[in-house]
């Protein structure tokens, strides 16, 4: 069972953590990383302004900077989680000199993989994500464990004119899976057929 | 160095106007209307690299590692907005994984790939990835074309082009080391 957010849990739930940052999106555009970030955003309810990816692992950021250099009248939003931004933390660097100023990474931390059966993850342990993106030169950096932060953030994932990271500390569970569209033609074309790019 | 003038032979040939093979593919490229490029730095690229830098139409992002660039691409097709990719041999077998990502989604992808590893290579290094690169991109369902000779690199990248954003597969243009010049290397 995931544990409930607010009080004093320092973890938050993972669908709750994803319904605060998709509520009233307006429009939005969402790139989530391989395994649970993509199961949350679906839970949250499919959505043509969602790009999940079914693998790839390790590019979900990168899509991102992509998606946002080429659509500057939109806000971009990476959910992820820590092992997918793991496998491509040079993504970062590569962000951190770009900047984009309206793309916004969420990466969801439980430290472990939980698609292959919870083994830790190097954030359990030593590497902070946060540290990680302002050495890379991201300014706007957020480390969250409470919904009152994440809302803070989700706000600002809307507005600021500048890249925002945040790492978002969260319960290591597995809610059941919620699966989207798994055809990879399907969701490109869908979403350039949203979002007017077709 | 400097030269004196009065040493200038009797008789000097009319200056070389043909067009540098590099500046043809970048007007092919901006004929197509790519707006990122993404590279990972190659002496083969660095005028490529210069020029995209300099373009205020073209956004030049420079990436850590070659697979990077497979996610830029795919992003800046979702957002209506054409890529192509700059990266040497090395880099490819990076790309492997991740060109899955393109074949899954028929994301358009053109990768413009400078060859190390034949061609009067001086370091034996190179040779293992630089052996195999084409058979690696072929492995993954990639179209790849080879340039030899000069005056076949800015139609070669055209059809890259054209065949990829058409709705075709990954395309890479390979720049063998004969065309760009075995690096040398002054010790």
């Amino acid at each position: 069972m995931s544990a409930p957010s607010g009080g004093n849990d320092p973890r938050l739930d993972r669908r709750e953590a994803m319904r605060l940052l998709l509520a009233d999106r307006g429009e939005l555009l969402l790139v989530t990383g391989l395994g649970s970030t993509t199961w949350d955003a679906a839970a949250s309810g499919d959505n043509a302004r969602n790009f999940y990816l079914w693998g790839a692992m390790g590019a979900a950021a990168m899509i991102g900077l992509g998606l946002a250099i080429a659509r500057p009248d939109r806000r971009v939003l990476v959910v992820t989680g820590d092992g997918e931004m793991l496998m491509g933390l040079g993504a970062l660097a590569t962000i951190g000199l770009q900047c984009p100023p309206n793309l916004a990474i969420a990466v969801f931390d439980n430290g472990h993989y939980g698609e292959t059966g919870m083994q830790a993850s190097h954030t359990e342990a030593t590497t902070s994500l946060c540290g990680v993106a302002r050495a890379c030169g991201i300014g706007a950096v957020f480390d969250i464990a409470d919904m009152a932060a994440l809302g803070d953030f989700a706000r600002h994932a809307r507005t600021a004119e500048r890249t925002l990271f945040a790492r978002v500390a969260i319960v290591a569970d597995e809610p059941p899976r919620v699966l989207p569209p798994r055809d990879g033609v399907f969701l490109k074309d869908r979403f350039r057929r949203a979002t007017g790019a077709e | 160095m400097t030269e004196d003038a009065s040493a200038a032979p009797e008789h000097t040939l009319p200056e070389d106007t043909t067009p540098d093979w590099r500046d043809e593919i970048f007007a092919v490229l901006k004929a197509a209307n790519i707006r990122q490029i993404g590279y990972v730095p190659d002496a083969g690229h660095a005028r490529l690299i210069e020029l995209s830098r300099a373009d205020p139409a073209i956004r030049a992002v420079p990436l850590t590692s070659e697979e990077e660039g497979i996610g830029l691409a795919a992003g800046a097709w979702l957002g209506g907005q054409r890529a192509a990719l700059l990266m040497q041999s090395s880099g490819v077998g990076n790309c492997i994984n991740m060109l899955g990502l393109s074949k899954s989604c028929r994301f358009p992808l053109v990768m413009l790939v400078t060859m190390r590893g034949e061609w009067g290579e001086f370091n034996p290094w190179q040779v293992p990835m630089g052996s195999k690169t084409q058979a690696a991109l072929e492995l993954m369902d990639v179209l790849v074309y080879r340039v030899e000779r000069p005056g076949d690199a800015a139609e070669t990248v055209a059809a890259a082009l054209d065949i990829s954003f058409n709705g075709g597969p990954a395309a890479a243009v390979l720049l063998s080391q004969r065309l760009i010049g075995a690096k040398r290397w002054v010790k």
